[in-house]
């Protein structure tokens, strides 16, 4: 229980289907916050006591867990290794990865619970075979299923979101207004929990040291000079600083940002169209396809909240690459090929793929194929179709 | 949910069951009118009820009544004593305390040395966590002069252990340096002799109303007639001009009957408490081999009431949630934070590693304990303890769904 309106309504409705429930709030800080500021919603001092305030109305036992150790190392400290990357990183995908769906299912088990009850906005759906699917929330405005594509089948048989059937969160509010629950008008919470004002620049600026390094363009001309290549990302406009204008005349975007040389690759709009994204770290939501290795229709979502769009995927054999730097191993990847090519997609970002409103799987996006070929300028405008690999290691 | 609880109570230290007569004597002053500061005869009644409220808690720790200055709390009278002796001792600056010392005193004497330029040095404590009298004696030699005042607890509130506090104060008034004794755990367990400590070099000293089977809400400061202490709180000039506000004559009739109670059967309730805390050794060695018994091994050296333990490859907090959920309530031992656990700071100042600081339980007896307590404890906690095991520590990596 966050100390917010979805945990609280979700803990009461799991005491009305006859569990017995035990709130528990999650201690991810040491030093937490006294006072709730903005548009957090969790992991402070004040967030603890609304929910403790909830547990008390609903009647249920509360115990605050620490978590604040675990926290540090597999959400905070990877987000920071992911942007000093070049990546861009989700870490609420990566606490319910392995925080709320990992370390405190683990205790719960262990302690004797059964599940973890969250108030997601996801719906979980058993087939006829008993096997468990992970499905949209029926209100797809808050449906939050792409933040649970990470889970996999043991952990979907020990999770419950009461809330996947409400029709929109005013329901839960109101729901949570006539249970008297005080957190009823509680804000929304929006940025990242860790990071206080929400300047993640900021805050990654002051954890990871900036270099100064080169813009270049696609064919590798150096543009400029950028501080520091963490503080860019794909897609990105402006605080390129580069002097001299496009031949074009048209603006230039971050198309890829490569750590290892500290540089940053810019180029005109279209470019930033993708026609396959790629990730070696992928699983599947329950039941897996029975055959992934042959190419099957899905939808794929790049973002919490993007549209799924129409695409096709499978996972390949990768054979081993003795010249690549590092050397790769043998391995398989989960390689998907959107119907049109798809902007702002970023390495680092979780591709979760569905089919109809069931989250079939998910990979970390580890490389990306522009759908633009590197080409004279002039023929920018007329995309054709190529093998120019942008390859973001 | 049920407003009582049919559980083993095992914190007495966190606070103990108010005393029947306790709950009797406080409903009753309360409906008495009158501020004991009003010149009438209603006044003049509650002036009565508080004064003869002084001189019973004065009685139980050896001082006189007007060495009393009441508090709203432990806390309180701890950061009185300490900031007050802090600033009345200016120009210096340097502040001796123990590790492993009360939040109410670490928060104090940290704020000290934030915002009013205070040099705390911490004194080491031994692997029983007793003060290291050799180290202070050479801190004090470092500069006799500069050092403010000295301050340490009578007996640790988590780990039990009694400190040699007359040795303390005898080195600190050889250099003239003021002593403030956090007598809070202490007080009910230990009988408390101000008259004697004061003759030793101890200044001031805290104890607190609720740890005795008094209410929350008051406590009160020992404040020697010759030491000065700059006041925290401006006002009526109540207490000495020490502590002003409105004297809460209720609370502080509460205070003495509990105070009066505790100190007429000590001796008898000390044999009591230590027999069953002989059992709950026992039991918990038995149930739990591997448990280790921290603080002194020696009774003599240690509260009667106190039982703490270390239970490696546990989480503390799932074993107080696991017996919790048998009916038993203990502790941690650890400070919280809106209940958000921290390993044991005391643990660790007593040189214990960040694990064993976070596997601790602290079981605290007092008035009301009972065998069947004990025995509630010992047969929940096999189970509570094998199935903490498997839950493993929270630092540890998640095995199954990495």
């Amino acid at each position: 229980m966050s100390g917010g309106v979805d945990s609280a309504v979700a803990a009461a409705r799991a005491v009305e289907a006859g569990h017995e429930v035990v709130g528990v709030h999650l201690a991810l800080s040491r030093m937490p916050g006294t006072l709730r500021t903005g548009s957090r919603g969790c992991c402070t001092v004040e967030d603890s006591m609304d929910a403790q305030r909830a547990a008390n109305i609903i009647g249920i036992p509360y115990y605050v867990w620490d978590f604040s150790e675990r926290f540090k190392l597999d959400v905070v400290d990877d987000f920071i290794a992911e942007y000093a990357a070049g990546r861009t990183p989700n870490p609420c995908m990566r606490c319910n990865e392995k925080i709320k769906f990992a370390a405190l299912l683990e205790k719960a088990l262990a302690l004797g619970f059964d599940a973890v009850c969250t108030g997601h906005y996801a719906s979980i759906v058993t087939d006829d075979d008993g096997n468990r699917e992970l499905h949209r929330a029926s209100a797809w405005a808050k449906d939050q299923s792409y933040v649970l594509g990470v889970l996999t089948k043991e952990q979907l048989a020990h999770s419950m979101f009461p809330l996947g059937d409400t029709p929109s969160k005013a329901e839960v509010r109101a729901e949570a207004a006539e249970r008297g629950f005080s957190v009823a008008n509680k804000p929304d919470s929006y940025d990242i929990c860790f990071i206080p004002d929400g300047d993640t620049r900021g805050w990654l600026g002051e954890r990871v040291a900036p270099e100064t390094g080169d813009i270049l363009d696609r064919e590798g001309n150096k543009l400029g000079q950028h501080e520091g290549a963490v503080a860019f990302t794909v897609g990105q406009r402006k605080g390129l600083s580069i002097g001299t204008p496009a031949a074009d005349g048209k603006p230039r975007f971050v198309l890829e940002v490569r750590p290892v040389s500290n540089t940053v690759v810019v180029g005109p709009k279209e470019a930033l169209a993708i026609k396959e994204i790629a990730g070696t770290k992928y699983t599947w939501a329950g039941r897996a396809p029975e055959h992934p290795e042959i190419e099957f229709a899905c939808d794929v979502q790049i973002r919490a909240h993007a549209d799924p769009e129409p695409a096709v995927a499978q996972v390949i054999s990768v054979p081993a690459d003795p010249t690549a730097t590092p050397p790769t191993e043998a391995h398989t990847e989960l390689r998907i090929l959107p119907t049109e090519p798809l902007t702002g997609v970023a390495p680092g970002q979780t591709a979760v793929v569905y089919v109809g409103t069931r989250v079939l799987g998910q990979c970390t996006i580890d490389r990306t194929v522009s759908a633009v070929p590197v080409t004279p300028i002039d023929d920018v405008a007329v995309p054709v179709p190529a093998d120019s690999a942008t390859i973001n290691a | 949910m049920s407003l009582q609880f049919d559980h083993a109570y095992l914190d007495h230290a966190a606070t103990a069951p108010m005393l029947p007569a306790a709950i009797t004597a406080y409903a009753e002053a309360m409906s008495v009118v009158g501020n004991p500061a009003s010149i009438h005869s209603q006044g003049q009644n509650a002036k009565r009820m508080l004064e003869e409220a002084r001189e019973r808690v004065a009685a139980s720790v050896h001082s006189d009544p007007i060495e009393i200055v009441f508090t709203g709390s432990g806390t309180e009278s701890v950061n009185l004593a300490i900031k007050g002796l802090y600033w009345a001792r200016a120009p210096r600056t340097r502040i001796l305390v123990p590790g492993g010392e009360h939040h109410a005193t670490v928060d104090t004497v940290e704020w000290l040395a934030h915002q009013e330029g205070a040099r705390v040095q911490w004194i080491p404590l031994d692997a029983l966590g007793r003060i290291d009298l050799a180290a202070l004696e050479a801190a004090i030699a470092e500069n006799p002069e500069d050092v403010a005042l000295v301050t340490l607890l009578a007996a640790n509130n988590e780990v039990g252990t009694l400190q040699p506090v007359e040795e303390v104060a005898a080195l600190a008034a050889a250099a003239g340096i003021p002593v403030h004794v956090d007598a809070i755990s202490a007080y009910g367990h230990v009988p408390i002799d101000f008259a004697a400590l004061h003759a030793v070099g101890v200044s001031a000293l805290s104890v607190s109303a609720h740890k005795i089977g008094g209410p929350v809400g008051i406590g009160a400061l020992v404040l020697s007639r010759t030491a000065t202490v700059v006041p925290l709180i401006h006002g009526g000039g109540q207490q000495r001009q020490v502590r002003s506000g409105t004297q809460d004559v209720a609370a502080a009739v509460s205070f003495a009957v509990a105070a009066t109670a505790m100190t007429a059967d000590l001796e008898a309730e000390n044999r009591r408490l230590s027999l069953l805390r002989d059992a709950v050794i026992a039991g918990v060695q038995s149930a739990v081999p591997s448990a280790v018994y921290n603080g002194d091994p020696d009774p003599a050296g240690r509260l009667c009431g106190n039982a703490h333990f270390t239970f490696p490859g546990c989480e503390g907090d799932s074993l107080l949630f696991l017996l919790d959920v048998a009916g038993v309530s203990v502790s941690t031992g650890s400070a919280c934070q809106a209940g958000i656990p921290e390993p044991s700071h005391v643990l660790r100042a007593m040189g214990r590693s960040e694990a064993e600081a976070r596997s601790a339980l602290r079981i605290t007896l007092g008035r009301t304990s009972t065998q069947a307590d004990v025995d509630a404890l010992i047969s929940a906690l096999p189970a509570a303890w094998a199935q903490a095991i498997g839950a493993g520590m929270a630092d540890t990596a998640p095995r199954a769904y990495t």
